[in-house]
C-alpha cells in the first residue's frame, strides 16, 4: 500500500512538472527556440501572483484571472521585442539571449524581493485530502494534476483544431512560405510566446502554493521541464504529461528509499530512458 | 502600364553574392511570361524578388501603378501575388485540405474556392484528409497550385512546375493550365523545359548569370537566338 500511495503522489506531481514543460514544447515546436530562461519566467509569474493578491486579496488560484493574461502579453512583447531578432538562423543566439534573460529575471527578482523564500497560501486546499480505498488523495495535488490534463488537452486541441494551430504547424514546417499565406511570422511566434506563458502563469502558481519559493529556483523548474518534454518526445504534448509523471513517479521512489535521492532518482530515470529511448518515449518531431 | 507588373532594374543579394544585375521586365494584366535560363540563372531569385521572399537592394518592383519594392511575403499575397514555389513545399504537417484553406485564409474575394478547386483536381477532393506530402509528386504539385490559387491571386508565379514529374502528368497539369489562366489572371512561368514553356506563354524573358540576356515575344526569336541567349553564348 504504501508503495501503492508512493506512486500515487508521483503521478500527481508529475502533473507539475508537465506544466513546467507544455509551453517548453510548444515554443520549440513551433519555433526551435531552447528558452533557457523558461524556469525563471515560471518563478517571475509566482512573485507576479504574489503581488496579486497583495493588491487584490484574491485567494491564489483566483489571482490567474490576472496573473494569467499579464503573463500572455509579457510573452507577446517579449517575444516580439526580444527573442524574434534572435531566430532565423544559428541555434546559438536565442540561447545566449535567454540564458542572459535568465540571469536579468534572477537578479531582478533578488533586487525587488530579496532573498527570502515566500510561499502563497491557499488554505485549506494545502492540507484538504480524500481516502479512497485505504489510499490518501490531497485535493491540491489532484487538482494540479486535473489542471495540467485540461491544460494539455486544451493546448491539443489549440493545436490541431483550430486556425490558430495550423498556423503555428504551418510557420514550423516553412516560415518562408508561411508568409505567403499572409502569416507573419514574427507574430504567430508571439502568440506562441503568449500562449506558452500562459500556461507558465499557472505553472508558477501552483509551484508557489506547493512549496517555497525564493529568485533561484527557476534552473531546476527548467530541467525538471526539459527532462518531461525529452522522456515524452519532442513535438508531442501529451507526451510532456506521460514525461512529467515518469520524472514525479521516480522522484517519488528515490525519496521513499532515501529523502536525498529524490532528485537524483528523477535525473537517473531521465537518463535511462534516453539511453533506451533517445528520441524520448513517443516522438512526433523529426529533427 | 499601371495595371499590370513593371519590374526596374532590380538588384538582390544573397549576403554579399548578387544574384541578379539589373533585371527588368513588364507584364499586362492577363498575360503570361515564361522565364527562361539555365541553372543558377536567378529565375527563382527574380520571382522571390515579386512576391516579397527576397528583397531587392537597388531598382523597384511595382504592381498595378503601387511601389512593392521590399514588402514582405505576408503583404504582397494580399495584393493579390502568389507564388508556387519550387519543389512545392508543402505543409508536411497539414492534411491536404488544410495546406488549401491556409492559401485562402487571407479571404481575398474571388473565383476560387474549396470546391471550384476539387472541381479542377478531384484526384484532391478524394485525399483531401491525407497528410499533403504522402501524395504522389503530382498530386502534390496540384496542391501547390491550388494552395496558390486558393489566395484568388491576380498574378501567380510558377516555379518549375515539372520539376521531378512523369511526362504524363507533366502534360495533365499544363492541359489545366488555360482554365487557370483563362480568367484574366497574369501569370510567369519559369521552367526548364523551354519548349514547353514558350508554348504556354505569349511573351518570354530569359536570364543569364543574373542579367536579361534576351526578351521578346516566342515568334519573334529564332530558336537558335532563343538558345544562344540560354546559355549566355
Ligand atoms: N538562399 C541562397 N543563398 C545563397 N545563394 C543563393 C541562394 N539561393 C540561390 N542562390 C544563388 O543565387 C543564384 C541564383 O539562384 P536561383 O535559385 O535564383 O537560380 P535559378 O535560375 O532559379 O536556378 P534553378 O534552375 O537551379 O532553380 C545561384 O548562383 C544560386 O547559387
Ligand atoms: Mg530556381
Amino acid at each position: 500500500m504504501d508503495l501503492l500511495n508512493t506512486v500515487l503522489q508521483g503521478v500527481l506531481v508529475g502533473g507539475l512538472y508537465a506544466l513546467f514543460a507544455a509551453g517548453l514544447s510548444l515554443i520549440f515546436g513551433v519555433m526551435r527556440l531552447v528558452n533557457i530562461a523558461h524556469g525563471d519566467l515560471i518563478v517571475l509569474a509566482a512573485y507576479i501572483a504574489m503581488e496579486v493578491i497583495k493588491l487584490t486579496g484574491l485567494p491564489p488560484l483566483a489571482a490567474l484571472v490576472f496573473v494569467v493574461p499579464l503573463m500572455a502579453a509579457l510573452g507577446y512583447g517579449l517575444q516580439r521585442a526580444v527573442l524574434n531578432r534572435t531566430l532565423g538562423g544559428d541555434l546559438l543566439p536565442p540561447l545566449l539571449v535567454s540564458f542572459g534573460l535568465s540571469v536579468i529575471l534572477q537578479n531582478g527578482l533578488l533586487a525587488a524581493f530579496t532573498a527570502d523564500s515566500r510561499k502563497l497560501d491557499a488554505g485549506v486546499l494545502e492540507t484538504a485530502s480524500v481516502s479512497v480505498g485505504g489510499l490518501s488523495i490531497g485535493l491540491l495535488p489532484a487538482l494540479m494534476f486535473a489542471t495540467a490534463v485540461a491544460v494539455i488537452a486544451a493546448l491539443q486541441f489549440m493545436f490541431y483544431k483550430t486556425a490558430l494551430g495550423r498556423a503555428f504547424r504551418a510557420t514550423s514546417d516553412d516560415a518562408e512560405i508561411a508568409e505567403l499565406m499572409g502569416l507573419d511570422r514574427r507574430r504567430v511566434y508571439a502568440w506562441a510566446m503568449a500562449l506558452c506563458l500562459g500556461v507558465v502563469a499557472i505553472a508558477g502558481v501552483f509551484l508557489a502554493i506547493r512549496s517555497n519559493f525564493d529568485p533561484f529556483m527557476g534552473p531546476g523548474r527548467l530541467i525538471f521541464g526539459f527532462e518531461a518534454v525529452i522522456i515524452g518526445g519532442l513535438g508531442n504534448l501529451w507526451g510532456t504529461l506521460a514525461g512529467g509523471v515518469i520524472l514525479g513517479v521516480a522522484q517519488g521512489l528515490g525519496a521513499a528509499i532515501d529523502p536525498g535521492w529524490q532528485i537524483l532518482a528523477g535525473h537517473v530515470a531521465f537518463l535511462l530512458i534516453l539511453a533506451v529511448k533517445p528520441r524520448g518515449l513517443f516522438p512526433r518531431m523529426d529533427g | 502600364m499601371s495595371d499590370g507588373l513593371v519590374v526596374d532594374a532590380i538588384e538582390s543579394y544573397y549576403g554579399d553574392f548578387k544574384a541578379l544585375h539589373g533585371v527588368s521586365l513588364t507584364l499586362k494584366p492577363g498575360s503570361v511570361l515564361a522565364l527562361i535560363g539555365a541553372n543558377g540563372a536567378g529565375k527563382s531569385t527574380l520571382l522571390k524578388s515579386i512576391c516579397g521572399l527576397v528583397s531587392p537592394k537597388a531598382g523597384r518592383v511595382s504592381w498595378r501603378g503601387r511601389d512593392i519594392t521590399g514588402l514582405r511575403g505576408a503583404q504582397t499575397v494580399g495584393l493579390g501575388i502568389a507564388l508556387v514555389p519550387e519543389g512545392r513545399r508543402l505543409f508536411k504537417s497539414l492534411s491536404v485540405e488544410e495546406n488549401l484553406i491556409l492559401g485562402g485564409q487571407i479571404g481575398r474575394p474571388g473565383p476560387w474556392g474549396l470546391a471550384r478547386l476539387y472541381d479542377l483536381f478531384p484526384i484532391l477532393a478524394e485525399k483531401r484528409h491525407q497528410p499533403a506530402t504522402s501524395l504522389s509528386g503530382g498530386q502534390q504539385q496540384m496542391v501547390a497550385i491550388g494552395r496558390a490559387l486558393m489566395s484568388n491571386p491576380d498574378l501567380v508565379l510558377f516555379d518549375e512546375l515539372s520539376l521531378g514529374l512523369a511526362p504524363i502528368v507533366i502534360k495533365d497539369i499544363y492541359a489545366q493550365l488555360p482554365k487557370i489562366t483563362g480568367q484574366g489572371m497574369s501569370a510567369i512561368l519559369v521552367e526548364q523545359d523551354v519548349t514547353r514553356a514558350l508554348n504556354a506563354a505569349d511573351q518570354f524573358l530569359c536570364l543569364a548569370e543574373g542579367r536579361v540576356s534576351l526578351s521578346g515575344a516566342p515568334r519573334d526569336h529564332s530558336r537558335d537566338a532563343i538558345s544562344a541567349a540560354y546559355f549566355g553564348t
